[in-house]
């Protein structure tokens, strides 16, 4: 870049001028902030303003703008200037509208807005223009691994909407689970009858489509690369390794039955005439329409007895502890298959709760209409005796222990297990389990280790250095951000859906492949810019190393939530772009902090803090210092702005990509210079994370826990520094938490290190 | 009878014989209509509890609870459940079904005072409250009676008053012109909803 030239405007609208002294803003950009053009505006965003910034750029020179008006979340498109560095000072939503008009707070409220004139000229300084990633690569290809339901949805959508599609099936024909059912539960009004599956309409379609190509008996042996350029190895049974280049990723490896095996209370495996929902398909399969036979004799059907959540939200920890939110509606489904062939056979449906997701409360109705019977009850035993059963249980409305004798046919909803591959996590998340004083995870994971054990077979076999699958959950399905990124894993531009991704039925799994296809065509789409994928969706900046500096220490590697580095062959850190994030959790991680973005570093969050003037100790003007998470914190933080909720004066907030991007240096660097308090405001971790980085707040918290010691060092107290959870709906209670923080603070006698 | 537990036996018959009968299985157990009832908790047993009985095949039990003779017919439930069941007809309708199997409980009140009320009115074609109300007064014996006529004074006076009531009815009272007429009509009524319910 050419000479830098800093521009400040400060605009006077929306009551900004006549809150705040904006000459002597002006005057503060210019003699303080440095800027070389300074400029006050009535009405900034209005098309006058914004061609008189625009004028300033393509005429002056001005390579640097920072823009002294509303939140930086305000007027992006007025304000979206991309070819030059752009900082916003947040006057509007962080000073006139959270604190009061009176006379008794002009000063403090001017104070507020000089600091964050300051500050944003600091930050602008220290910011380069993003240049596009170099390795960036467009291979317009999709991959889809599973040919079942939800992997030939993938496919069939991102082939209608122009892009080209290689599917992957292990087995020897496509279709999975949903080939094997009979029929489905129905996917449309008047959601009454079962329906067919239309698994065999998908595969002519797939074969008849020119743009998927099918590979069957095959696996994905090794993948490697980023989004827009990966790598697939393509073992087949038969003939020779494939290689295909691809953009994007979905994985749709569906579900196994969990194995009624496990359950021989419930009397399968010791007669014929137990089932689970697999068995009770192939035998519907097999009479087509006719009457359903008794597996033992083939002899005639009477009764049959669904037993709902059979080795499924259990409390023993013997099976599994979860809801399958699909079986409900299976049993339903399977008793229609007897009741439409003959009303006569009795079809008792035992569940504690019956849950029908989507339309199923309508199928549940149709079912109640065809006089299947539902029993709310707990089955503790089938008993085989010659060709029927007698099940034992108990009815949970009568309270009473009782029985069904001779049930020709039990029908067992044993529950959906994921089939993922390696769980990756498994050894870190032990190992933090033991650290906390827990060591079953750790025992467990290193039987599973030992020689001869079973080890999970890997689904994707990814070459990157944090293991060769996806992240899992505590079940094994893989993880995703639940309320915001659904289909998102945590390897960008690899995405999970259907049964793999949660329990599920096939018209969620169908939408699901469908969400997850589109978001596949996104990653292939903004790899081949060079952009990131969300939550910084557009961000063209990515981290960059001065590798000189770095000590090999490998925490970058370890604790990046996206698996973006590897190793190079001189074990130095080697940056996948395309597979970043840009949250900066690398960077808050790095002890030497040679990891930085242009528009993002130890050095723009650096300036930003040591610009705030900090009074002296006779002032009675403490300073705080919050880093805001931008994704929930600081937005909530401008919404509370626009309900005019009023917060303490003392406070400088700076928005932060990600707790996880937090150097304890910043810290450091606070404390130092004089401020009385450090807040950080991060999204909620742990097991039900809500943090759009994953790791980003849990990471930063897990860090600010060892800042105790600093603080020690520095014979401070351990309250000047604090982490808190914050969600976006927290509109009222994080003006509360502010304040209660900054009376705590007052409180406290003033820093020690003012004035240094 | 033989009724095999959880099989569709006696909801079957509550289909076929009892008014509205065929609404059981639609029930869902989400309890709302126990949970409305006023009278819910002096119950015997709740109708969220007389429907999972009947799937469940308690024939014995559910004819002879008092459950449905303890319905007020204040239609709370009607107007809550979820799956709009028309529940005070059911219960109406067990009741009647008890009442031809010979299965109501010995001296439940309501099923007595049905009774009475029965052959006060087909005896002359009309309703004599006097001997309504007396006999339902001294129905546990005369010292009891009297007790009763005692404590509803001032009522029976506010209704001579309002002429609600006439003492010359204990004298027989006044009837409808064509009695026999009635009571062929009354025959001819009950075949018809025998045929109907399939009742003997
Ligand atoms: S869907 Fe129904 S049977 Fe399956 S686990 Fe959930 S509640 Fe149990
Ligand atoms: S930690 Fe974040 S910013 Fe750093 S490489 Fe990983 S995804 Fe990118
Ligand atoms: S964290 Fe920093 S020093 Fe450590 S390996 Fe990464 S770049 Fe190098
Ligand atoms: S409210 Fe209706 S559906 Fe619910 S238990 Fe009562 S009758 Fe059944």
């Amino acid at each position: 870049m050419a000479d830098m030239k800093v521009a400040a405007y400060i605009c006077q609208g929306c009551g900004l001028g006549e809150r705040l002294d904006t000459a002597n803003l002006a005057k503060v950009a210019q003699k303080e902030g440095k800027a070389q053009v300074v400029k006050e505006h009535p009405f900034l965003c209005n098309a006058e303003g914004v061609a008189m910034i625009r004028n300033d750029i393509d005429n002056d020179a001005v390579t640097h703008v920072m823009i002294a008006a509303c939140s930086r979340r305000a007027k992006t498109e007025a304000f979206g200037f991309t070819d030059v560095a752009l900082s916003r000072a947040n006057l509007r939503e962080g000073v006139i509208w959270i604190r009061p008009d009176d006379e008794a707070s002009r000063e403090t409220t001017q104070e507020m807005a000089e600091d964050y004139v300051r500050m944003g000229c600091a930050e602008v300084k220290k910011m380069k223009l993003p240049e596009i990633d170099p390795a960036a690569v467009t291979e317009r290809r999709m991959l889809v691994v599973g040919g079942g339901i939800s992997g030939m949805t993938a496919a069939l959508e991102a082939s209608k909407a122009g892009y080209q599609v290689v599917l992957v099936e292990k087995t020897g024909a496509l279709g999975g689970w949903g080939a094997k059912l009979y029929k489905r539960s129905p996917s449309k009004s008047p959601y009454a009858d079962p329906q067919s599956t239309g698994v065999d309409e998908m595969v002519a379609a797939i074969n008849s489509d020119s743009n998927i190509k099918v590979y069957t008996n095959a696996i994905t042996s090794k993948i490697e690369g980023a989004p827009g350029r990966f790598i697939a190895e393509i073992s087949t049974e038969s003939g020779p390794t494939a290689t295909e280049t691809v953009g994007s990723i979905v994985q749709a490896t569906g579900f196994t039955l969990y194995d009624a095996n496990n359950l021989p209370e419930l009397g399968y495996g010791k007669s014929a005439n137990v089932v689970d929902q697999a068995g009770l398909e192939a035998l519907a399969k097999a009479a087509n329409g006719g009457a359903i036979k008794r597996p033992s004799d083939g002899g005639e059907v009477k009764t049959v007895v669904f037993v709902q959540c059979a080795g499924q939200r259990d409390e023993t920890g013997k099976h599994l502890p979860y809801c399958s939110g699909s079986c409900c509606l299976t049993s339903v489904k399977q008793a229609m298959y007897f009741k439409d062939q003959n009303p006569d056979v009795d079809t008792v449906v035992i569940y504690t709760d019956l849950r029908m997701p989507g339309n199923g409360e309508d199928f549940y109705r149709s079912g109640q209409t065809k006089g299947v019977t539902f029993t709310k009850g707990k089955v503790s035993s089938v008993e085989a005796t010659g060709n029927t059963c007698k099940v034992n249980f108990q009815d949970l409305i009568l309270d009473d222990q009782t029985a069904i004798e001779n049930a020709d046919l039990v029908v067992l909803a044993t529950g959906q297990v994921a089939n993922s591959g390696v769980d990756v996590d498994a050894k870190l998340k032990a190992e933090i389990a033991a650290a906390a004083g827990d060591n079953t995870l750790l025992d467990a994971y290193n039987a599973s280790q030992t020689e001869g054990a079973v080890k999970p077979i890997s689904v994707l076999n990814l070459t990157y250095r944090q293991g060769p699958d996806l992240p899992q959950l505590k079940y094994g399905f893989t993880d995703s951000h639940f309320i915001c990124f659904p289909y998102e894993t945590r390897r960008t531009g690899i995405y999970s859906a259907g049964p793999v991704r949660r329990p599920m039925d096939i018209v969620q799994a169908m939408e699901d492949s469908t969400g997850a296809a589109m978001k596949a065509i996104q990653a292939i789409e903004n790899a081949a810019l060079g952009r990131a994928a969300h939550p910084r969706s557009g961000d063209l900046s990515f981290p960059k190393v001065r590798i000189e500096g770095c000590t090999q220490c490998k925490r970058c590697t370890v604790e990046c939530p996206f698996g973006a580095i590897d190793e190079d062959e001189k074990r130095y850190p080697l940056f996948n772009q395309a597979r970043c994030r840009r949250c900066g959790t690398c960077m808050g991680a790095c002890p030497v902090r040679v990891i930085s973005f242009e528009n993002y570093s130890v050095d723009t969050v650096g300036s930003q803090l040591k610009a705030v003037d900090v009074p002296d100790e006779f002032s009675e003007k403490p300073r705080i210092l919050i880093l805001a998470c931008e994704n929930d914190a600081y937005p909530a933080l401008d919404m509370a702005a626009m309900n005019r909720e009023v917060y303490s004066a003392w406070v400088r907030v700076i928005p932060v990509r990600c707790l996880g991007s937090v150097n304890t240096i910043w810290i450091t660097d606070a404390l130092n210079s004089g401020y009385d308090g450090v807040m950080m405001l991060g999204c909620k971790h742990g097991d039900d994370y809500q943090c759009h980085f994953v790791k980003g707040s849990e990471l930063a918290s897990y860090r600010m826990s060892k800042v105790g010691d600093t603080l020690q060092g520095m014979g401070l107290e351990p309250e000047r520094v604090q982490v808190f959870e914050a969600a976006i709906t927290d509109i009222e209670r994080l003006p509360r938490l502010i304040n209660e923080y900054s009376d705590q603070i007052a409180a406290l006698p003033p820093s020690p290190f003012k004035g240094f | 009878m033989s009724i095999e537990k959880y099989r569709r036996n006696f909801l079957k018959e509550v289909e076929e014989r009892v008014e509205e009968g065929h609404w059981v299985k639609m029930c869902m157990q989400c309890g709302v209509c126990a949970g409305s009832c006023p009278l819910g908790p002096h119950w015997e047993h709740t109708p969220q509890k007389i429907f999972m009985m009947i799937r469940a095949g308690k024939r014995e039990e559910v004819l002879t609870s008092d459950s449905m003779w303890m319905c007020t017919s204040c239609y709370n439930c009607i107007v809550r459940c979820p799956r709009k069941l028309p529940i005070t007809h059911i219960m109406h309708g067990l009741a009647y079904l008890a009442k031809r199997e010979g299965l109501v409980p010995k001296n439940q009140p309501t099923a007595q005072f049905g009774q009475m009320f029965w052959d006060n009115l087909v005896k002359t074609g009309r309703v004599n409250e006097l001997k309504l109300s007396l006999g339902m007064y001294f129905k546990d014996g005369f010292g009891q009676g009297i007790k009763n006529a005692m404590a509803m004074q001032s009522v029976g006076l506010g209704m001579m008053k309002a002429k609600r009531l006439n003492p010359m009815e204990i004298m027989g009272g006044h009837g409808i012109k064509d009695k026999s007429g009635f009571s062929a009509m009354l025959k001819k009524a009950r075949e018809l909803e025998d045929a109907r319910r399939k009742l003997a």
